[in-house]
């Protein structure tokens, strides 16, 4: 029978312990807003306004009509107009261009003549994310362009238009800007769950055994239980503050939409809380040294929950044994359940496997724990 | 009248090391036990076993009536213990650390401000009580370490090295309150290796390698070295002294101690002629040379050098 007496006095000090020490309560509240800001405001997975130098060989209306296009295109910035491939090369070299567009000296008479003309198209693929984006943003232009060419060619010559066969009409659905901050603000809220859990939990009854206060604790009538309890209950508290602070600043500063229940949206956040907590207190329980609990929580925690959640990495692209391996760690479900909510505004009659994957991982983490502390007081 | 605490035959090994071996003692109630030994002895293994905190290898001890090994959860609720390290939290005030103590020793509502008061009083820290208790001095934090164990008003105190780190004055002001913990019925169990503590014990067990080679009161302890007498030796060059001493018939032991020597002989009067004699012979000058009572530490030496002769 637990004690509410003994897990009120644990849970007090415990909130004292945190409230007076500024180095967990930077961890706890100063670190996830910096992630939230500097997620916000700097990550942009977005590839737009790509640099791109222009060098035109050929000089003629039609060359300029198709760096018209390129100029037009809000993903292509011009950065200048060359005369020869050395400040291309030197410019993606540098980093400066992304791109180069080279037109040759026949282009004009080659369109004209209804030939088949090439332009050289170099990209910078040293990050290969961004370099696949622009090639297909570039594909996608000049092949658009030169189709209206052919299809205006044979229109003048038929004397009545061509349509192209088929025209995709495109509608993004539930992130319809594309923007990354959309989809990385709410998966944020699970790394910063794990911080709490991982790195202040973790700490929290190693610091009792190195201090020399568990022995202390284990002479009088309070139970493992109880401590672990009250603990929990503090650290609870402070994950529910930093979660409050994240969906406000998530939706109030940066306009992510939050469409879904935000009932459902706290019950399933309670219980990857939980799950976390557990694990947290299971490291600290298996360690007793705050330096490998702390370790231990960032390779066990907090990294997963950055890499192999799809917060920022989308698990799919991942190698088949990665794959395999982010099933066990809660916070791949939990980003599910966070983009669910946020962005597509479902419920549980589409999340409840994620749902139950956090129960899961809470009851087996629940008995882990209990069993390592018990195991090493006894 | 049961015993606060009866131990028989208590065992405890880590691996290939026994740290307690074979040890059966008992503390009657309201009794200042002393455990006597130096570091690595197996006092505090004794104590933490004593305290339901480490399981014993084999042998059985009680405390209060209870069995440690099958009734740890009721030793908790009637013992207080205070471990080497005063463990309290630095970071709370000396008020916070007391309501933590008071909660989880599950003292009642409606008594804790009184208790609190006690041991604020106690402790002498009713000025200082919304001080950080980081601040707080080596005496201080002991007498608040103690105050917490006591919170509950447990019948049975286990301080293990409650002195250790603290200046005499403040070591000399924590037994005064022993005193009075013991005037009021309590029984106290409490390990130190200071000898001079010792002597403030009802009866003391000296603990060497794990076993109790020696108990009883002090004043009993000490006859125990009757047969053979305690001479003080002090002269102008101990070192030379000492090895003339030493080889000389009717010497047990000599003793580096202060300022001069302690000689333990067999029989005072004629051996004390043969060391005037050989000093003499070698023209070291005898300042005072005179039989004397001995104190703890030399009870404690003779014993431990009669038990490294038996083992050797």
């Amino acid at each position: 029978m637990i004690s509410f007496r003994r897990t009120r006095a644990v849970f007090i000090k415990e909130c004292r312990h945190i409230l007076r020490d500024v180095r967990s309560l930077i961890m706890a509240l100063a670190v996830p807003l910096l992630m939230l800001l500097l997620f916000g405001f700097a990550l942009s997975l977005d590839v737009d306004r790509i640099p791109t130098l222009i060098y035109d060989a050929d000089r003629t209306a039609a060359s300029r009509e198709l760096i018209e296009r390129l100029a037009g295109s809000p993903y292509f910035d011009i950065k200048g107009y060359v005369d020869t491939y050395r400040p291309i090369e030197a410019g993606i070299d540098r980093g400066t261009v992304l791109m180069g567009v080279a037109i040759p000296r026949d282009y004009g008479k080659r369109v004209a003549a209804g030939d088949r003309a090439e332009v050289q198209i170099l990209i910078d693929g040293s990050d290969s994310n961004s370099a696949a984006i622009a090639m297909g943003y570039v594909e996608s232009l000049v092949g658009n362009y030169s189709f209206e060419l052919r299809s205006d060619a044979l229109s003048r010559k038929a004397g009545r238009r061509f349509e192209p066969p088929i025209d995709p009409r495109l509608r993004v659905w539930y992130n319809s800007t594309l923007q990354s901050r959309n989809y990385v603000v709410p998966g944020l809220i699970a790394v910063i769950i794990m911080i709490i859990a991982a790195l202040l939990t973790s700490l929290t009854i190693a610091r009792e055994w190195e201090m020399g206060s568990m022995e202390q604790l284990l002479s009088t009538p309070l139970r493992p239980s109880e401590l672990v309890a009250g603990k929990m209950f503090a650290f609870f508290l402070l994950g529910v503050a930093d979660m409050l602070m994240a969906v406000g600043v998530g939706v109030l500063v940066f306009g992510v939409p939050l469409r879904g229940s935000i009932v459902l949206l706290a019950g399933t956040a309670s219980v990857f809380l939980f799950g976390a907590l557990f694990w947290g207190i299971f490291i600290s329980a298996a360690t007793r040294s705050q330096l490998m609990a702390y370790q231990i929580g960032l390779i066990t925690s907090f990294l997963p929950a950055f890499l192999l959640s799809g917060f920022v990495y989308a698990i799919e692209n991942m190698p088949a044994p990665i794959q395999v391996l982010s099933h066990i760690f809660p916070s791949r479900y939990f980003v599910t359940i966070l983009k669910g909510i946020f962005l597509k505004g479902v419920g549980l009659e589409v999340l409840w496997p994620q749902a139950l994957a956090l129960v899961i991982y809470m009851a087996v983490v629940f008995m882990l724990a209990t069993s390592k502390l018990r195991q090493r007081i006894a | 009248m049961s015993h606060a605490v009866e131990v028989e035959r208590l065992v405890k090994r880590f691996g290939a090391f026994t740290a307690v071996d074979d040890v059966s003692f008992q503390v009657a109630k309201g009794e200042i036990f002393g455990f006597l030994g130096p570091n690595g002895a197996g006092k505090s293994t004794t104590i933490r076993m004593l305290c339901g905190l480490l399981g014993p290898t084999s042998g059985r001890a009680s405390v209060g009536g209870f069995d440690v090994a099958t009734e740890p959860e009721r030793i908790r609720e009637n013992i207080g213990y205070m471990s080497q390290k005063f463990s309290l939290y630095d970071d709370l005030t000396v008020a916070e650390n007391i309501d933590f103590f008071a909660g989880v020793y599950g003292v009642a509502r409606e008594r804790r401000p009184e208790r609190k008061a006690y041991v604020l009083k106690m402790a002498n820290l009713e000025e200082r009580q919304n001080d950080l208790t980081r601040q707080l001095a080596g005496g201080w934090k002991q007498r608040l370490a103690l105050g917490c164990a006591i919170l509950h008003e447990p019948p049975i105190l286990f301080l293990d090295e409650p002195t250790s780190g603290v200046d005499p004055i403040a070591r000399r002001a924590f037994w005064d309150l022993i005193y009075q913990l013991s005037a009021a019925g309590r029984t106290v169990f409490v390990s130190t290796h200071y000898m001079d503590e010792a002597e403030y014990c009802h009866r003391l067990a000296l603990m060497y390698r794990g076993r109790i080679i020696a108990m009883g009161a002090p004043g009993e302890l000490k006859r125990q070295l009757d047969g053979h007498g305690l001479l003080r030796l002090d002269s102008a060059d101990p070192l030379e002294t000492m090895r003339t001493v030493e080889s000389l018939p009717g010497v047990r032991d000599v003793a580096v101690f202060g300022g001069g020597l302690h000689v333990t002989v067999e029989e005072p009067g004629p051996v004390m002629e043969r060391i005037r004699e050989a000093l003499g012979a070698r023209h070291l000058a005898v300042r005072r040379l005179e039989p004397i009572e001995p104190s703890m530490e030399d009870v404690f030496v003779a014993l431990i050098e009669a038990e490294e002769r038996k083992t050797a």
